[in-house]
């Protein structure tokens, strides 16, 4: 089995304390792996290392095979690793199109020589990019701060696609949502696995852990404690492992 | 149905009420126009803009700054710096021996130059070392007032060249009244025939400037980035904006405007003076915050910081002309700001949207 983006041993000490410890795993090209774990557990500290947030201490990551260094930020998208944060990560002061295109403006030249925002073919490669997600916002124009929650977080995952995220990471997607906006995120996560993604998902919600996941890792004090094929397992065995009730070898 | 015509009218309100600054400028027109003898005149309205072409120009500065949810406080005494640098240089130059515009040249461009230094050393303190820019700008104002006041000590710049006096009150176009039009100086003509001044050059340096800003501001990757760096300053991190460099970059184009107030100033009184701009630090900011920018950053555009710039012009030569003391004019512009902020923070809804 080959994955898209693979960690080997990746660790990451804070003085004393290793948050995480000789962590492997993988994820595969449209497959969704949530990882689970109790606060603490070290599950933001994971992506953090392969979104290039953190420089790991030790261990490999692997994207196709391939080690792929990633030091900082930059690195990661270079690579096609996108993060969508709980905060999300928008300017609501800005419009829907302006946010898809932000810190990567497509611009024209005026008079031949000065370089201005190129707004129309910027709103209407937004306007592809949500239609392929079947993404439904009224106006593109709209300052961000008028969206819901949503619809916020399928701008910012639109984003994320648009510019040719391989692999995705969700922190958190449905924490601050309705339940009606709640699935329109699971919806999207779905239809993003059929274009092909590798999604990591970090969720607290078992619920939606077990409607969108193929697979469930699960996390205690920085350590692998269970790697699970959704379709065999059930909530209670997830819940013992998060809490360490039961090992699972 | 009687609840929706009542939204309706709401809504209506709403829409009037979101332009009340300009509701407040057409108000002040009439009023100075009704009160004040000789304010509606093609003279009266040149001398709003040649006065108000410091607070003009310091307000776009403000703005920039605003945008990123900060402040300069120093754009008042960077700007007196400006007068004292400048006419210093042009005297040094000409006294050398250097024809005068070549000096007046000369005086200018090093003045921009080292006008870029106050705003470098702000951007770097607030974006690199964490001061809050209220802290940094403000210790700067000190500075720089410090500074000006140990140049002009040792002696005063005096005996600028005739030159720097005839373009700081010269205009760009007069028309004999007889006929006849001559472009940047004024047409010899006989005793008793009328000749129009039209434009002022200070006022035409000052909207070129004003207008390449706006565009900057409106138009570019630039000015998106300073909005997107209001708005979410760790969004602006994470989608690779080099946010640090950007404000260097903000914060140096501020003090270079104020400088370019400073060096208008120079040309318009043929003199330094230390505090030249400092009655202009509160109504820039004024000016910013009438035309809708939010002090929490991320909103505002120049031509409605403009409007509010004047505003506040037009409030001094209004009172100018009904002869009541310019204190006054602080008091009311004291007044606007604090009930402009109000507004925004209280009745969001009334504020200008873009």
């Amino acid at each position: 089995m080959s994955y898209l983006i693979e960690t080997k041993d990746i660790t990451k000490r804070f003085g004393g304390l290793v948050a995480v410890d000789r962590m492997s795993f993988g994820v595969s090209e449209g497959e969704v792996v949530a990882i689970l774990g109790d606060n603490g557990a070290g599950k933001s500290t994971l992506i953090k290392m392969i979104s290039g947030v953190y420089p790991s201490d030790g261990g490999t990551i692997f994207y196709k095979g391939e080690e792929a260094k990633i030091h900082n930020p930059m690195h990661a998208l270079a690579v096609g690793i996108e993060t969508i944060y709980q905060d999300l990560a928008l300017a609501e002061n800005l419009n829907v199109y302006s946010n898809i295109f932000l810190g990567r403006e497509k611009t024209k030249k005026k008079f031949g020589f000065i370089s201005v925002l190129d707004h129309n073919y910027m709103h209407d490669e937004s306007t592809k990019i949500l239609k392929k997600l079947d993404i439904k916002i009224p106006s593109l124009k709209n300052n961000v701060r008028t969206l819901s929650g949503g619809q916020r977080q399928a701008v910012a995952i639109s984003r994320s696609i648009y510019w040719n995220a391989k692999v995705l990471i969700m922190d958190e997607p449905t924490a601050a949502l309705g339940v009606a906006q709640q699935k329109q995120v699971l919806d999207l996560v779905n239809s993003l696995k059929d274009h092909g993604l590798a999604i990591i998902l970090i969720s607290h919600q078992m619920r939606d852990v077990f409607e969108v996941a193929d697979r469930i890792i699960v996390m205690r004090r920085g350590k692998k404690v269970g790697d699970l094929i959704k379709k065999e397992t059930t909530t209670e065995e997830v819940v013992n492992l998060i809490v360490g009730s039961e090992m699972v070898s | 149905m009687q609840s929706l015509a009542k939204r309706d009218r709401i809504d209506m309100l709403l829409k009037i009420g979101r332009q009340w600054a300009i509701i407040f400028l057409v108000t002040e027109l009439v009023f100075f126009s009704v009160m004040a003898r000789g304010f509606l005149t093609l003279n009266a309205f040149q001398i709003i803009f040649f006065f108000g072409t410091a607070v003009f120009l310091m307000a776009t500065a403000e703005l920039y700054v605003i945008i990123t949810g900060g402040i300069d406080l120093s754009v008042g005494y960077v700007m007196g710096l400006a007068t004292i640098v400048s006419a210093k240089l042009i005297v040094a130059f000409s006294q050398s021996g250097m024809n005068s515009f070549l000096s007046i040249l000369l005086g200018i461009i090093i003045t921009l130059v080292i006008g870029l230094i106050p705003g470098m050393i702000n951007g770097l303190l607030v974006s690199r070392l964490k001061v809050p820019p209220f802290i940094a700008t403000f210790s700067m104002l000190g500075i720089c007032h410090g500074i000006s006041e140990l140049l002009v000590s040792e002696k005063a710049a005096k005996n600028l060249p005739h030159l720097a006096n005839a373009i700081g009150n010269g205009h760009f176009v007069y028309i004999v009244k007889d006929g006849g039009v001559s472009f940047f100086s004024r047409p010899e003509v006989a005793r008793g025939v009328k000749v129009y001044e039209i434009l002022p050059n200070v006022v035409v340096i000052a909207f070129v400037f004003i207008a390449v800003f706006a565009f900057i501001l409106g138009r570019t990757k630039f000015g998106q980035h300073t909005y997107a760096i209001g708005g979410n300053k760790d969004a602006a991190i994470r989608s690779g904006i080099d946010v640090n460099w950007h404000l260097v970059k903000i914060y140096m184009l501020s003090s270079f405007l104020a400088s370019l107030a400073g060096i208008l100033y120079m040309l318009k009184y043929v003199t330094g003076k230390a505090d030249a701009g400092a009655s202009s630090l509160l109504d820039s900011i004024a000016a910013v915050v009438i035309g809708g920018a939010s002090l929490y950053g991320g909103k505002g555009t120049v031509w409605r910081t403009i409007l509010g710039g004047l505003i506040i012009a037009i409030l001094e030569t209004g009172l100018r002309i009904m002869g009541i003391p310019t204190f006054d004019k602080y008091i009311i512009v004291g007044v606007i700001l604090v009930s402009a902020v109000l507004i925004d923070q209280f009745f969001p809804e009334l504020t200008y949207k873009e």
